[in-house]
């Protein structure tokens, strides 16, 4: 069943594109995100669907129902800003039943739902306190306690980690999924973290410069990236040329050899990165002026040198066109 | 560890401080001197600011000030925050028009200010008197509410509002919860800067006075021209008293509210 419909919505900001006509549906209980570099249209699609940007064009259906020109507050879903936005003369307890008492929900079932809520975000020893006394962890959790406790169809969250340190955001990452999980709403998320979006998704749409590069599982695109920016912009490939047509090889795909004569392509060791987990190769190649980069497989215990003459090949099958 | 600043700094804010204070000082110490004469300390006392209350000019004077006082900061803090808040909503150009419209009264001279005022209540043929002066101190005291609430609502932003509208607050829910409580510091400390720009304004007054509307300050001024008496120093320290504590107040309330950024009065 579509939770979500967006069919051709466009947006122009004083004659400028800002995002070039989109149609997307989003299952119910779909964990969906937004990708792309910032000023690539995601955080004014989700704008829209919140209501408080209008399409130039095109419609938004909410389960089922068209909420194109529906305000903010009629409309059955919630957003978790990018700065919290909570308030500030309010307690936790306060924001996170304002939702509520807006819609006049009878004070029984206010309390029900603010104490679930915090029971869910680990909140329950915050009530009284306001937001400037939480650290900025904990402030993401009232954002979001917030916004569950109206159990909305759909959850929107604009980088909601984004202003968080890394430690914290990996935990938080977690926690989001799980939370997701357990209350099988839509998550609609947006963020530039590449990273992020693997961990999180069920699918994934890649954005650049207001236009959809690709939609699809974290798996389809990793493996599978249908253009050039979708290629480079999740995680690291290689791009080769030949005849007129680009594909990518992805650098656990490629082999490094010694035995120059056996290999596609000959170069020489520019630099060798040893993260721990991983150990790469950059070869910068004879005959044309680029870097490949391989990463080695575990098992592998050559030794290498910087200078050293070494050969490049792949297996065609991981060759993927991504444009000409 | 020391400071490194020159010694000679120091000397030179102390010679400010004594060469903006000293005077003040004076009228305060002199307001409790014994003898009439302002040249001779002759002992402390109470009884020149006993002796005001007992004025029956003064106390017409005071009341008088009070009354224009309390409706023109009432009005022109409606009428300033009115405007700030209305004026987020319009376009940016014609925004830019109205805000230069709107500080202008801050920085008009206060003589040409009266001198206008009077003017335009002959030509409409207003009396001068209570209602005159009123009606000019709302005009200089709505710019100071305008723009201390409108640093306010900046300072706010749009997301609390939009945070507000998406729990499914209605534009009356969102301003009454949330756009309200976050600019009251702002409108209080509005209506204090309005309060003590009242009592205290004597040039603008000054023009559009009638004989039955003697403010305190033109008060003041009538009675110094006949010499300086023990009693108006008595007086002169009890309005720096007032307008110190309500400036400091309105600081106080501009200041309020964690996580804002700190404004400063634009005095």
């Amino acid at each position: 069943m579509h939770m979500i419909e967006l069919v051709q919505i466009e947006k122009h900001f004083s004659g400028q594109v800002v995002v070039h006509p989109l149609s997307l549906t989003i299952k119910e209980g779909e964990f969906l995100t937004l990708l792309g570099p910032s000023g690539c249209g995601k955080t004014t699609i989700l704008r829209m669907i919140a209501g408080f940007e209008q399409p130039t064009d095109g419609d938004i259906f909410l389960d089922g129902q068209k909420v194109t020109n529906l305000s903010p507050n009629r409309r059955d879903l919630n957003l978790v800003f990018q700065h919290y936005a909570l308030f500030p003369h309010m307690t936790v307890e306060e924001n996170i039943a304002f939702g509520l008492k807006m819609k006049k929900t009878p004070p029984s079932q206010q309390k029900e739902r603010v104490e679930e809520a915090l029971k869910m975000t680990q909140l329950t020893q915050l009530t009284k306190r306001y937001p400037h006394e939480l650290s900025g962890g904990q402030q993401q959790r009232v954002a979001i306690a917030r916004a569950i406790a109206n159990k909305p169809k759909v959850l929107l969250l604009d980088e909601p980690l984004g202003a968080l340190d890394l430690q914290l955001r990996k935990s938080l990452q977690t926690e989001l999924k799980q939370l997701q999980r357990s209350l099988g709403i839509t998550f609609i998320y947006v963020t530039h973290d590449q990273e992020e979006a693997m961990m999180l998704s069920d699918r994934i749409v890649i954005m650049n410069n207001g236009q959809v590069e690709q939609i699809g599982t974290p798996r389809e695109i990793y493996e599978t990236p249908r253009t050039l920016f979708a290629a480079t912009f999740i995680g690291e490939n290689n791009i080769f040329s030949s005849d007129g047509r680009l594909f990518a090889v992805r650098p656990e795909n490629i082999r490094v050899v010694r035995e120059i004569n056996k290999a596609s392509r000959k170069g020489t060791v520019q630099d060798i990165v040893y993260l721990g987990n991983v150990h790469k190769l950059i070869v910068q190649l004879d005959d044309e002026p680029m870097n490949v980069t391989a990463a080695l497989d575990f098992a592998d215990d050559r030794t290498w040198q910087i200078g050293e003459k070494v050969g490049v090949s792949w297996n065609p099958l991981h060759e993927v066109m991504v444009g000409s | 560890m020391k400071s490194k600043n020159h010694p000679l700094l120091g000397l030179h804010s102390l010679l400010m401080m004594i060469f903006i204070y000293l005077p003040i000082v004076f009228i305060v110490i002199y307001s409790f001197n014994d003898s009439r004469i302002n040249a001779k300390w002759s002992g402390f006392t109470w009884k020149w600011y006993s002796s005001l209350f007992t004025d029956r000019h003064v106390m017409e004077a005071l009341m008088n000030s009070l009354t224009i006082a309390v409706v023109s900061t009432v009005v022109s803090t409606i009428l300033g925050t009115v405007a700030a808040l209305s004026m987020r909503t319009t376009g940016s150009k014609m925004r830019a028009g109205m805000n230069g419209l709107l500080y202008l009264p801050i920085i008009i001279p206060d003589i040409i200010m009266g001198l206008s005022l009077l003017v335009l209540f002959t030509q409409i043929h207003i009396p001068l008197g209570k209602i005159t002066v009123m009606i000019a101190h709302i005009t200089f005291s709505l710019s100071y509410v305008y723009v201390i609430v409108t640093a306010r609502l900046t300072g706010m932003g749009k997301q609390l509002e939009e945070a507000a509208q998406d729990l499914g607050a209605s534009s009356w829910q969102t301003f009454r919860y949330v756009t309200l409580p976050q600019i009251t510091p702002g409108i209080i400390a509005g209506a204090l800067i309005a309060f003590t720009l009242s009592l205290d304004d004597f040039m603008v007054s000054f023009f559009v006075t009638g004989p039955s509307s003697t403010t305190l300050p033109i008060y003041i001024y009538g009675q110094v021209k006949r010499g300086i008496s023990p009693e108006i120093n008595a007086l002169c320290t009890i309005l720096i008293a007032v307008s110190v504590i309500l400036i400091l107040l309105a600081q106080m309330f501009l200041n309020k509210g964690q996580g804002q950024k700190k404004t400063t009065l634009p005095l």
